[in-house]
């Protein structure tokens, strides 16, 4: 198990990326996955970073763990109780008039992992993805 | 890191994209196309290079297929496996005309 402990601002968008980029590359990831991966870890860093904490900043935790043949990699953070997968899926079936800019994120997460959990549990809230590796 | 270029010919853009389309880059993407879409009537965009997009990055293509229905038309061009996957993923592979 390794584990980032970061200031949760979007400015560290590169450096979350950069050591779950280089575990998923020990670990034999193939760069579609990790494409996908990084999106998911992009997407729910983001809403830390953005909604968490409000004005102040506070930090996120982002562990990644091998379970069998998948990578798990869970956000932690202590800011205000949020379930991002409450939210409801966007229409994907409409044009680009119909579309909403925005609202996209946690569905592309939902849609391209195999497994997403969240648990709000002693004041923080954990958000694991799971996908397959290989 | 994201690198752009531009290439006008007439009433047609040519956008390449170089390196990484995400939440930190896209702003600046945003910034660049809003000050060079007037008149344009044909977009189109050079994914060749484009190493990986996130939904800030599909955000930006969103948007500027909306200001391009409205203007002329707009088409994406040499999309990779991988990218052309989140297209997929997400329904834009319907939204854009991929070429």
């Amino acid at each position: 198990m390794k584990e980032l402990k970061i200031d949760a601002k979007v400015e560290n968008l590169p450096k979350v990326l950069e050591f779950i980029d280089s575990e998923l590359e020990n670990d034999g990831c193939d760069m579609k996955n990790q494409m996908k991966i990084d999106m998911a870890v992009e997407e729910l860093f983001v809403n830390i970073a953005h909604y968490a904490y409000r004005d102040k900043v506070g930090d996120a935790v982002i562990r990644y763990e091998i379970e069998g043949n998948s990578a798990a990699i869970t956000l932690i953070d202590s800011g205000s109780h949020y379930d991002p997968l409450a939210k409801d899926d966007p229409d994907v079936t409409l044009s680009a008039e119909e579309r909403q800019i925005g609202g996209l994120g946690i569905y592309m997460v939902k849609n391209s992992m195999d497994d997403v959990r969240y648990e709000y549990k002693d004041n923080k809230n954990i958000t694991t993805i799971v996908k397959s590796i290989n | 890191m994201l690198n752009i270029t531009k290439d006008l010919k007439d009433k047609n853009l040519v956008v390449g994209l170089e390196g990484r389309l995400d939440t930190t880059t896209a702003p600046t993407l945003e910034e660049e196309l809003k000050s060079s879409l007037a008149g344009v009537e044909t977009l189109e965009f050079d994914l060749a290079k484009l190493e990986y997009i996130s939904s800030a990055g599909l955000r930006v293509l969103l948007s500027s297929q909306k200001t391009m229905n409205k203007q002329g038309k707009m088409v994406v061009k040499n999309v990779s496996e991988e990218v052309n996957e989140i297209f997929e993923v997400t329904g834009f592979s319907d939204i854009l005309t991929i070429e």
